[in-house]
């Protein structure tokens, strides 16, 4: 790299190139947010999901499991976790932790939540399962 | 060293391999509860382990990151920096303040670590990566500005080289994308898309550029190579960054309820997101090919030339390897995606600072290099972390395709933990690699005590 291209070149190239692509970005997360509302069911967020998410965050439940692929990759997907156990099931798992772990095997922290709190996570998950996401995971087992 | 400022470098360094060191130590604690679940259930569960190794890592860098901006930016803008006492008092701010944090992970359930620290006023916790507390993350922002503020300063007081301004553009997006940190909506998909302006934005844009800065820095010290020539390929290097990085934040946007058309975008621009890589590999060779002197500290040229090729590997391979939608569809979220993360941050993040922090420690204890025994131990460290993280990432992706398969592809799919079970003895490879890399990071420490005939400042 030498001759006729100049470091001035490259540099404008950078800025140039920079400023494209990150207005491209924006226009295309622009476009995202138009879309949105068709996909992300948010006409059904009611505060008890609003609960749910919150009991979701205040307890690190990403430390150990993914929600929609993302988080951590220790214990299961959790998203269409509903379609495998069933509410009753989910909140029955959660509710039977117990307190010092299984012996030698991944052990959930027992969180002690009320009935209210476990239904708040359901209708959480239950939200999170009903948007549209391209049909991810492949099957049911996450 | 040439600006008596660039001392307060110094204590920045010394912090960064303090709690990288922490970082392994609870790498290992998660790598053995990979196969011993309740290893140090309940005091210490899986959650609170992976906050500490994954925010260490994010802290110590940052350390890393402002100790190697504090060292250079008064030597390429040719100026004391601005004021070495305000950099001084941040480093302690940020250090009680990190060391708070990990303290609250581990001291208290993080529910009530998060009532008692005011996320009911703003909740911006339980995140992954963000699951600092609110007064962190706000100490986080004041730390960043007020650095930004002194090295800002100096650079418009001095001379304005292109290897200063790439890294201010890097530091100042940095300190941007952290504002989105903040940003947490009670629409999950909203939630997902902005939380990743401040994590895909930091790790495959502005942290790239801060990446480049410094290894343009250190070749330029080491190779005497033409300032003009660098700096020719670093912008080079960053515009290809920035102009496939920023699209190539589609590759998050296949499955958490975004549009379709994401998997076009973010496939066919995250293919290209090795490129940068390869060329900063390149670029480091080239230089080192063209070096006019021999410069006597050799370890720090081995950092410079192992971060390219390790970061174009973890970042630019092994990405490339699950990045494609069609492919990732069935990847998203398992081992192959711990894999490269593993890769990527060591190659091209942990590197290149501790390519600075090994070029510029024998500068700021008075001496051009260390002695010859120091650096034979420090390249000893080179090796054993670098190898030991190749198996690392070897070990997971084998666990990540024994996984995709059992639990994904076959025709009667395993429930998650019945396919953990049977790649048990992947995981058990993995933890003795990272024994090794503890080994390594060991020796890596020792080699900062060690003495010998030095070579003399210049």
């Amino acid at each position: 790299m030498s001759g006729a291209f100049t470091k001035s070149m490259a540099r404008n190239i950078f800025y140039g190139g920079t400023v494209f692509f990150f207005l491209l970005f924006l226009a295309l997360s622009f476009d995202t947010h138009s879309q949105l509302p068709k996909r992300d069911m948010r006409q059904n967020i009611t505060p008890q999901v609003a609960e749910g998410k919150k009991l979701w965050e205040v307890n690190n439940c990403i430390g150990c499991h993914t929600l929609m692929g993302e988080g951590a990759y220790f214990a299961p997907e959790l998203a269409n976790v509903v379609v495998r156990y069933g509410d009753e099931g989910v909140k029955a798992f959660i509710q039977s932790r117990p307190k010092e772990g299984i012996p030698g095997r991944r052990s959930m922290p027992q969180f002690n939540f009320t009935d209210e709190q476990l239904d708040a996570i359901v209708a959480f998950l239950k939200h999170v399962n009903s948007i549209n996401d391209a049909n991810w995971p492949p099957n049911d087992q996450g | 060293m040439q600006y008596q400022s660039q001392a307060v470098a110094k204590p920045y360094f010394i912090a960064a391999i303090g709690l990288f060191l922490g970082q392994i130590l609870f790498g290992l604690i998660l790598g053995l509860q990979y196969v011993i679940g309740d290893f140090l259930f309940p005091e210490i569960p899986f959650n609170v382990a992976r906050m500490v190794h994954t925010n260490l890592l994010i802290v110590w860098l940052l350390f890393g990151f402002m100790g190697g901006a504090y060292y250079m930016i008064p030597e390429e803008a040719e100026t004391e920096l601005h004021s070495p006492k305000l950099a001084l008092a941040m480093f302690w701010i940020f250090l009680v303040a990190g060391a708070a944090t990990i303290v609250g992970y581990l001291a208290v359930p993080y529910a009530t670590l998060a009532e008692f620290t005011g996320n009911n006023i703003l909740e911006t916790m339980g995140r992954e990566f963000l699951e600092q507390p609110l007064p962190t993350k706000l100490g986080i922002v004041v730390v960043a500005l007020v650095f930004l503020f002194n090295i800002t300063m100096t650079v418009l007081k001095g001379k304005k080289t292109a290897v200063a301004t790439v890294l201010l553009i890097g530091l100042w997006g940095l300190a941007i994308f952290f504002l989105f940190a903040f940003y947490n909506p009670v629409n999950v998909v909203l939630d997902k898309f902005f939380w990743w302006w401040t994590v895909h934005l930091w790790v495959e844009g502005v942290w790239e550029l801060i990446l480049g800065s410094f290894l343009a820095f250190v070749l330029i010290k080491t190779t005497g190579v033409d300032r003009e020539v660098i700096e020719k390929w670093l912008y080079v290097i960053v515009t290809l960054t920035l102009i496939t990085g920023i699209i190539g934040t589609g590759h998050h946007y296949y499955w958490i309820g975004t549009p379709e058309y994401w998997q076009w975008w973010g496939s066919i621009f995250s293919a290209l997101e090795p490129i940068p890589f390869f060329a900063m590999t390149v670029f480091a060779f080239n230089m080192v090919n063209r070096r006019r002197r021999d410069h006597p500290n050799k370890a720090a040229v081995l950092w410079a030339l192992g971060c390219g090729v390790m970061a174009f590997l973890g970042a630019g391979v092994w990405g490339f390897l699950h990045t494609l939608a069609p492919v990732n569809y069935y990847t998203h979220g398992t081992q192959i995606t711990a894999a490269h993360g593993h890769m990527a941050f060591y190659g091209a993040y942990v590197m290149v600072v501790l390519m600075m922090i090994s070029y510029a420690m024998p500068i700021l204890r008075g001496r051009a290099a260390n002695s010859n025994k120091s650096q034979v131990i420090e390249m000893w460290a080179f090796w054993l972390m670098t190898i030991a993280m190749v198996f690392i990432t070897l070990f997971l992706t084998a666990a990540g395709i024994l996984q995709v398969w059992l639990q994904r592809v076959s025709d009667t799919p395993l429930p998650f933990m019945v396919g953990q079970d049977k790649i048990a003895l992947f995981y058990w490879m993995r933890e003795w690699s990272g024994v090794v890399f503890l080994i390594g990071l060991l020796l890596y420490i020792a080699s900062f005590f060690i003495g010998g005939k030095e070579e003399k400042a210049a």
